[in-house]
């Protein structure tokens, strides 16, 4: 292993302190860790919006929210989550990790970087600003279907705005990571001897940068169609509002992609650690990743069954969308294969790599339920694709990012977190998860339509369920946050290897990592 | 590391994304010409009065074709057919009327968009005439029969028994002056 001389500084140049450090940083560790800190910031910020969505479902009938607000919540707290959340937390991962999992000494366009990650906090700003409008911000759900968000007021503009800046911080990203993945591997680190985490993100860098610009478009032509006189969505003037409905899903089914292709990454990367046996099937791993990349640009319209289609079409969306099972069904399969025999301990990140792969499978079967044209008609916009994509994405996303925090914080800070509490805090978010979102799928087959703030009596039990449930699940993060700040505080020192079975560039360095590292390409065997 | 490599690639990479914020909207005429060619959406076809006349009627077999009407908030009229469903031969020109009458005190100017189901038929369903060619313009209480004369074609699908025919008049101000959005939320 090759010792790092931590003694000699490369900098030539002054550091920063304070405020001004974290301004005007370039190194990839920095902007990870800042990347990290909004994630969890805006997870909170999401998750805040969620509890009061779940008070006002806590019994039918009006007693938190008035309608409108309801409706700019449901529509806030997917757009914070998916824009602020998710998609900042994986580029967060792909800062620290893809540098150092590659051998590169930094991200190949560091003041990029910077400045990709400083338009978040002003396009959140503004997103968040559009609440305090007097119309109150977007209440057309995160989709933004027209003719619904062709009305509305100032705030509509404002998410507008918010939109293209939040693009153009994951376009930027994007590009950075495919430069760095393809410009500043360490020499010998060809593509298929890459981490497996590094080759998904790859995929979801191209991802974004084919399907973000869909996105710009599409919001717009939303704007033009409210202030400058077009007619894209507007029958009346030649357009149609379904139109908006294809070009947004365009852009959607790439999207939710984007949100769960680094999560399988991480997932990928702990569970060799801790069966302490190689990655079953890595190949097939890159080729299913890459498989389900190029499906999803042939699949948009299965999230648009009901708006009227010709029946060839129809059957050509369901077919299409359950291929797409096959090459996940290869993921879960090599996962399964992986632990198979392996010497496996169970640490918090192990814990929570296994249930997503437990919980994400459920998430993957009601997908397959839904796409089924003639269930959809029943299914469609109710609570099951709310009980569906929350599978999907919190059982998937979320929770292997915690997975992946807890899997590198003690490379990251140089500490041990507490296990104790570590898995406390797997099994409460575990436990309270499914008390949220299993009775959903009830609700969902029995009816109950989603984004509406009030509700027929027979739902009343797996609504109050679903909402102790969220408050359980929205209390258990609190202790997530703890966790991680004392870790960054103090602890255990870790040492660079930190898991027994940990394989990798990462874990040659030193822990915590000094802060310019790899300036020497590293070896590779 | 080279920082041309990297350039290189940069640039590259900011086309791909100049190219797909172009090919977004680029899906708008796509998305016209695959409505155009598959009848999603219920758009119908055109035909000229002499294309229309050159074919003989399918005498041997009827074909119901119902209408229906309706006003897009933001347009004070009454809309309405005349008359419920009529059966035709596949083949014979037809001519119907619709009613509009303006419920305005002002001039007003509406735009009709015609929707056929099922979508299978919508091709085959051939308008020669229509009021949804141009956009109609109503004085003040105007009130104005409006024809649709059609041809459904011989080709329409045996399995295709009733066609129905739906529009919808919109505020054609709308498109043209962007504040009638507001308007059209007020009233």
């Amino acid at each position: 292993m090759a010792s790092i001389d931590t003694t000699v500084s490369h900098d030539n140049h002054a550091q920063p302190y304070g405020i001004m450090r974290w301004l005007t940083t370039t190194n990839h560790k920095d902007i990870g860790t800042m990347y990290l800190v909004f994630s969890l910031l805006m997870l909170l910020v999401g998750g805040l919006m969620a509890l009061l969505i779940r008070a006002e479902l806590f019994e039918p009938g009006l007693q938190v929210l008035d309608p409108a607000r309801f409706n700019q919540m449901t529509t806030m707290h997917a757009l914070v989550m998916i824009f602020g959340a998710v998609m900042p937390g994986f580029v967060g991962f792909a800062n620290w990790q893809v540098p150092l999992m590659i051998g590169a000494p930094d991200m190949a366009l560091p003041r990029l970087n910077n400045f990709s990650f400083w338009i978040l906090p002003f396009a959140f700003t503004l997103l968040l600003g559009s609440l305090l409008t007097a119309d109150g911000g977007p209440a057309s759900g995160w989709t933004l279907y027209a003719p619904l968000s062709v009305q509305g007021g100032m705030g509509v503009d404002m998410t507008i705005f918010a939109i293209h800046m939040m693009g153009v911080s994951s376009i930027l990203g994007a590009i950075n990571i495919i430069v760095t993945i393809f410009n500043l591997r360490a020499p010998g680190m060809t593509l298929m001897k890459m981490p497996l985490f590094v080759w998904t993100w790859l995929i979801t860098a191209f991802l974004l940068i084919a399907v973000m610009p869909v996105l710009a478009g599409a919001v717009t032509m939303l704007l033009t169609d409210r202030h400058f006189g077009t007619a894209f969505f507007d029958p009346g003037g030649g357009g149609d509002p379904v139109m908006f409905q294809h070009i947004f899903w365009f852009f959607g089914h790439p999207e939710v992609y984007i949100m769960i292709l680094p999560a399988f990454g991480i997932i990928s990367q702990i569970i060799p650690t801790f069966a302490r046996k190689p990655l079953f099937g890595y190949d097939s791993m890159v080729f299913a990743t890459a498989a389900i990349a190029f499906l999803s640009f042939a699949v948009w319209a299965h999230h648009m069954f009901t708006v009227g289609m010709p029946l060839a079409g129809e059957l050509y969306f369901m077919y299409a969308t359950m291929l797409i099972a096959v090459p996940t069904g290869v993921k879960i399969f090599n996962w399964v294969a992986t632990m198979w025999r392996g010497a496996m301990t169970f640490e918090t990140p192990m814990l929570f790599a296994v249930s997503v792969v437990f919980l994400f499978t459920i998430g993957g079967l009601s997908g397959l339920m839904l796409a089924i044209v003639p269930a959809d008609f029943q299914y469609h916009d109710t609570y099951f694709v709310v009980a569906h994509f929350h599978y999907v994405l919190f059982s998937g996303a979320v929770m292997a990012m915690m997975g992946g925090a807890y899997y590198w914080l003690p490379k990251w800070t140089g500490h041990r977190y507490n296990e104790t509490l570590g898995k406390w805090h797997f099994w409460l978010t575990a436990v309270f998860f499914n008390i949220t979102f299993f009775p959903q799928h009830f609700l969902g087959l029995a009816g109950m339509p989603r984004r509406i703030p009030d509700y027929a009596l027979q739902f009343t039990e797996f609504n109050m369920v679903s909402t102790i449930g969220a408050f359980g699940l929205g209390i258990a993060q609190l202790l997530f946050v703890y966790i991680v700040v004392r870790c960054i505080m103090g602890g255990a020192r870790a040492d660079a290897r930190v898991w027994e079975g940990a394989e990798g560039l990462e874990w040659t360095l030193p822990s915590p990592p000094p802060a310019h590292t790899f300036t020497t390409p590293p070896k590779i065997a | 590391m080279s920082a041309r490599a990297n350039k290189a690639l940069t640039a590259k990479l900011a086309v791909v994304v100049v190219a797909m914020f172009g090919f977004g909207y680029l899906l708008v005429p796509l998305y016209d010409l695959f409505c155009e060619i598959t009848g999603v959406g219920g758009r119908t076809g055109t035909v000229t009065e002499r294309a229309a006349a050159g074919h003989a009627p399918d005498v041997a077999r009827d074909v119901t074709v119902e209408f229906t009407a309706a006003t897009a908030p933001g347009l004070q009229w009454e809309f309405r057919p005349l008359q419920r469903k009529v059966t035709v031969h596949p083949g014979a020109v037809t001519e119907v009327f619709y009613l509009a009458r303006s419920k305005s005190r002002r001039a007003t100017a509406g735009q009709a968009v015609p929707s056929v189901a099922p979508f299978d038929a919508s091709r085959y369903f051939k308008k020669i005439q229509c009021f949804c060619f141009t956009n109609q313009q109503l004085a003040p209480f105007e009130e104005r029969k409006m024809a649709v004369r059609f041809v459904v074609d011989r080709a329409l699908p045996p399995a295709v028994h009733t066609v129905t025919l739906s529009y919808m008049f919109y505020n054609a101000e709308a498109a043209a002056d962007s504040t009638a959005t507001a308007a059209a939320e007020k009233t």
